[in-house]
């Protein structure tokens, strides 16, 4: 059976997708068979930044009304072998996925690949509250600035009552904790909140710090997760995060400010 | 002798926020209403006595002003204090002399989200509730009867409410509401002080009203004389 993971936020633009996209590639390209749902129904993303929007003919809705089969809406990806995407429709809104037929389609693919990767819609309505419903873990991505951390500790809240997991009285959602946009200048300055900060009021495991980079940018127009950019820095940051993922130990990285030459030689 | 009226006004109208209990009709046959309330009060007879309630009819069930009449007088027999209804017309209401709410859901922000931890209501009256997990932004605890104790970080825009006293053993970000039943002898207990509102039994302080030398550091609340206290701990 398939971990179901959500990549979720609260507030929007923070980089759910992006998180979704690059951590599934990282997955697919540690050899697990890996497929992202997009559950942003009528704001159709996951495509583009994936690179394959011209080959969507069929989506998660059409899926959920019977009107095409898994394997036809499935997008195979052509540079990471066992990486699939299901996208979402972009002419339907939230209510277009019922809860049965959510949960009937991540049980096949929980049953087809090793890992579900569901990249959630923003706010704590409907398509967010489905994305999460049957989660086994959750990424909850989180920009350092008071909003973006107040709508996650939200979201922390509904992991922790409005699953299957809690509702069932299973073990919990297990919560990892993603800062992107992460400006160690700006944090120096006093402008953005600090890891330490984040940390202290959202209280759960850190699993990656991802920093503000153009990469992500070119990355996302180019329809390339930014993991597969490994020389950029957000790519590497997403590789730590897969690594940690799977267990293993790494440093955290982009924490402190990156001097260029004239720093290096007036700060010491 | 008259009151030596220049010594002040003789009365003054304050906005107080207090909670009310709600009693949520899930039926209009009356008699099913009562027989069931009649069970309850067998368990604590003392606990609902005196009680203010707020009749509210759940969704979908609707009370005419006879019915509204008729449960009101039951209510009444039983000792309970029916003093307003909600989500009825204010004709039905005047008509059993109730006053009407009208925002009351407006009010109950996110309490239905608070999710399985705040299911279990039904604690003996003078029983602590416990709370280990922390208590997010959106959820509300109300140890109902008793004190209330969390060992875990309470975030901004979560809401604790008991009884009794309240104790957080780590961070208060949140509000804290102690002695919501009137309580005036309740306190609240925290190991940083950084709530928004602080309130003991409907005197509250706003987060900006504290005082930025108890702030970040252990702290307690209390009652003198009727006037909200902050000491540091």
């Amino acid at each position: 059976m398939a971990r179901i993971v959500v990549v979720t936020s609260g507030k929007g633009g923070v980089g759910k997708t992006t998180t979704s996209a690059a951590f599934g590639a990282g997955l697919a390209r540690a050899g697990y068979r890996t497929v992202v749902v997009d559950f942003d129904v009528g704001l159709r993303n996951l495509d583009l930044i994936m690179g394959c929007e011209r080959r969507v003919v069929y989506d998660f809705v059409n899926v959920i009304n019977g009107e095409a089969n898994l394997n036809q809406a499935l997008i195979r990806d052509k540079r990471v072998d066992g990486l699939e995407i299901l996208p979402a429709s972009q002419t339907r809104d939230k209510d277009a996925l019922t809860f049965e037929g959510v949960q009937s389609v991540l049980e096949t693919l929980a049953s087809t690949h090793d890992y579900v990767i569901c990249d959630s819609p923003a706010g704590i309505e409907r398509g967010a509250h489905l994305a999460m419903y049957f989660a086994d873990d959750a990424l909850v991505v989180t920009n350092p600035e008071v909003s973006s951390v107040r709508d996650s500790d939200r979201v922390l809240g509904l992991l922790s009552s409005k699953t299957r997991r809690a509702e069932q009285g299973d073990e919990p959602v297990k919560e990892h904790l993603v800062v992107t946009r992460y400006a160690a200048a700006r944090v120096g300055k006093g402008e953005m909140l600090s890891i330490e900060d984040i940390c202290e009021i959202l209280s759960i495991d850190l699993l990656g710090v991802v920093p503000e980079s153009t990469a992500v940018l070119n990355a996302s127009n180019a329809g390339v997760p930014v993991i597969m950019e490994d020389k950029t820095d957000a790519g590497q940051a997403y590789d730590d995060i897969v690594s940690r993922y799977l267990g293993e130990a790494r440093d955290h990285r982009f924490l402190t400010e990156k001097k260029g030459l004239f720093g290096r030689l007036f700060k010491g | 002798m008259a009151v030596n009226a220049s010594a002040g006004a003789a009365f003054e109208l304050k906005g107080r926020m207090a909670p009310f209990t709600v009693l949520q009709v899930g039926t209009a046959e009356i008699d099913a209403v009562l027989g069931q309330l009649d069970a309850r009060l067998a368990q604590a007879p003392d606990f609902f006595a005196g009680m203010p309630l707020v009749v509210a009819p759940a969704e979908g069930v609707s009370l005419d002003g006879a019915t509204l009449e008729a449960l009101v007088g039951g209510l009444r027999e039983r000792a309970l204090l029916p003093v307003a209804a909600s989500g009825l017309p204010a004709e039905t209401a005047a008509v059993a002399g109730l006053g009407l709410i009208r925002n009351l859901e407006a009010s109950r922000s996110g309490s239905g989200e608070s999710g399985r931890r705040d299911t279990p209501a039904r604690a003996a009256p003078g029983a602590a509730r416990v709370v280990t997990q922390p208590v997010r932004s959106g959820q509300q605890v109300y140890a109902r009867g008793g004190d209330l104790v969390v060992t875990a970080p309470v975030s901004a825009g979560a809401e604790l409410m008991a009884d009794g006293h309240i104790h957080v053993y780590d961070t208060l970000r949140g509000r804290a509401l102690a002695g919501v039943q009137g309580d005036e002898n309740a306190r609240i207990f925290c190991q940083s002080l950084k709530a928004e509102l602080i309130a003991i039994a409907g005197q509250y302080r706003l987060s900006d009203q504290i005082d930025a030398g108890l702030r970040d550091a252990p702290a307690m609340a209390w009652l003198r004389d009727g006037e909200l206290e902050l000491n540091a701990l």
